[in-house]
């Protein structure tokens, strides 16, 4: 199959904005099927956002945004999520695979307890992320990195073409981050899913990813990691000088970018 | 005092004791309210709603003086308050988890109206101390009647909402970009939790609303991590402490929503009791 022929997100000229504040404009970029890419960039530059509006969640302020040729919709059982953000504390004493389940069933009404296909689809999809002994766990129980794998399989359990994850490595030590991304490469691979991922180390991703989308400073950027991951590029960007360091094995680090994005919010108050 | 004693013939006595008119009314609502505070408490403890509840039910309070005080049924002041202020509630926060302020706000808000109410009316002290703490042995016809559709409306409502309800109380982001409504589903929840507050006040009144609500719930949450099964367990404690409470009270002077809420705190101790137990012996194991 020819991968990047077949266009998974286009965006033209595409911009957000909550209530009449702009958070960043003029986006252009398209993105193929089977792509694995990273988001990037400060605290509050607008990834997020990026994602609400690819679930259908917020409308554009101005442009076009369309997944597989069609305007994003919410309820798209094209696209799977894990968010930023879960309710789950460790009092939550339901099982996870009864979550995974609900990847499927939970947007259906009516009543209906017997599994039609639900049971059966969640338990390997358990196991095709490797938390098929958690399937019995509560989902209180369970630590930051089983957590992550049990949201995986309930984003991927209804089949989706076009998977997003926000910021699914936050909470994780370096060795579970190089797990969990692997992970996710060998199952977006093997079904052909595209998937964009908001981080905010580039590091354990680079074994893996395709391109990277760089959000600041109102705008959204996109190109290969080594086409971003350049003081000279961030430096355009961001329009004040950024540096990209590498260490011998191969570590990134952005100097100056959050500082950058504390001059920013402080603009945007006074 | 009651002249009739216990004689250990269960359904020998049983039949006795349903032969009153008001035993069996009894019996009937307190079955109803059971069943119907099994599951609506379920999702009450699930989405970490208690002081909802508790909010609801006094609300419902107020309503109820109000009720009293216009010559109404009082159940019609229960519904009415507790479903408007739930409503209210709902729409002022989207986020079940972070609604703590403005169930406070309408709570202090309506009660404000229920001192106004009580204090317009003179003959109240003995009508607030059932709504307060139960009077299921008092309970007319009509009222098992109003019950009986309440508890059928909010089993109809449950099962069709079943899967979003249980989707968005375990990841309420993911659930509403599938396209679930969050503010539909949370007002669709404080309706039901009003609703059955509202008939679960004439069984264990106001201030004991969690020993049907709550307790139950949360014994079955320990003892199932399956949702379905936890609200059967919890439905079958609920039943099991209401039906004990009547039958108890028949022979004893004491209040029936004691002998409730005494035996239902009683399974809460046990069950967590033994679950140290186990825990304990399977940790020692290891
Ligand atoms: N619902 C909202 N209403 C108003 N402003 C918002 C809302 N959500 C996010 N923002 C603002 O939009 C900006 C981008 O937010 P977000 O997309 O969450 O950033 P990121 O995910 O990159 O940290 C931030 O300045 C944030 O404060
Ligand atoms: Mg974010």
């Amino acid at each position: 199959m020819n991968k990047t022929s077949e266009g998974m997100i286009t965006a033209k000229s595409l911009a957000a904005s909550y209530d009449g504040k702009i958070i960043w404009q003029d986006a252009n970029f398209s993105i193929g099927r089977g792509e694995f890419v990273a988001v990037l960039g400060p605290n509050g530059a607008g990834k997020t956002t990026l994602f609400r509006l690819l679930l259908g969640l917020k409308r554009p302020s101005a442009g076009e945004l369309s997944i597989l040729d069609e305007p994003p919709k919410r309820g798209n059982p094209r696209v799977g999520y894990v968010p930023q953000k879960h309710l789950i504390d460790n009092e939550m004493s339901v099982e996870a695979i009864e979550l995974v389940k609900l990847g499927i069933s939970g947007g259906e009404w009516g009543f209906v307890i017997p599994c039609r296909g639900e049971c059966e689809k969640a338990r390997m999809m358990m196991r095709d992320v490797g938390a098929e002994h958690l399937s019995e766990r509560s989902l209180g129980s369970l630590s930051g990195g089983e957590l992550q794998r049990v949201f995986l399989a309930e984003a991927l359990v209804s089949d989706p073409d076009l998977l997003l994850l926000d910021e699914p490595l936050a909470s994780l030590d370096i060795r579970r981050q190089g797990e969990l991304v692997q992970l996710i490469r060998n199952v977006t691979k093997s079904r052909n899913i595209t998937a964009l991922l908001i981080a905010h180390d580039i590091n354990p991703l680079l074994p893996v990813l395709d391109r990277i989308v760089y959000v600041a400073n109102g705008k959204v950027a996109i190109g290969k990691p080594e086409e971003i991951l350049n003081s000279h590029f961030l430096t355009s960007l961001y329009e004040t000088p950024v540096e990209v360091l590498k260490n011998s094995q191969g570590r990134i680090a952005v100097l100056g970018v959050e500082e950058i994005g504390h001059i920013h919010t402080h603009e945007h108050q006074l | 005092m009651n002249p009739i004693t216990f004689s250990f013939n269960i359904i020998q006595d049983l039949k006795l004791m349903l032969g009153y008119g008001f035993m069996l009314h009894a019996f009937e609502a307190g079955t109803i309210v059971a069943i119907i505070a099994g599951i609506v408490g379920y999702f009450v403890v699930l989405r970490r709603s208690s002081f909802a509840a508790h909010a609801l039910s006094h609300i419902g309070f107020a309503g109820a003086a109000g009720a009293v005080l216009m010559g109404v049924n009082p159940i019609f002041g229960l519904l009415v308050f507790t479903s408007s202020g739930g409503i209210i509630m709902a729409l002022l926060e989207r986020k079940a988890a972070s609604r703590d302020v403005e169930i406070g706000t309408v709570l202090a808000f309506m009660l404000g109206l229920g001192v106004l109410f009580i204090s317009l009316y003179s003959g109240y002290a003995t009508e607030a101390y059932s709504l307060l703490f139960g009077e299921i042995l008092g309970i007319s016809s009509a009222n098992v009647t109003i019950t009986l559709v309440a508890g059928l409306v909010i089993l109809l409502a449950v099962s069709l909402i079943y899967h979003p309800l249980l989707f968005s109380s375990l990841d309420e982001d993911v659930a509403e970009a599938k396209g679930l409504s969050m503010i539909w589903i949370g007002i669709l929840f404080m309706l039901l939790v009003a609703v059955a507050t509202s008939i679960a006040v004439q069984v264990v009144g106001v201030l004991l609303i969690f020993a049907l609500m709550v307790t139950p719930a949360a014994i079955a949450m320990r003892l199932s991590k399956k949702p379905f099964r936890g609200m059967m367990i919890s439905v079958a404690i609920a039943l099991l402490v209401t039906w004990f409470g009547l039958f108890v009270s028949f022979y004893e002077p004491y209040p029936v929503s004691f002998f409730i809420a005494s035996a239902v705190f009683l399974l809460y101790l046990l069950t967590r009791g033994l679950q140290k137990i186990t825990n304990f012996s399977l940790t020692e194991r290891k």
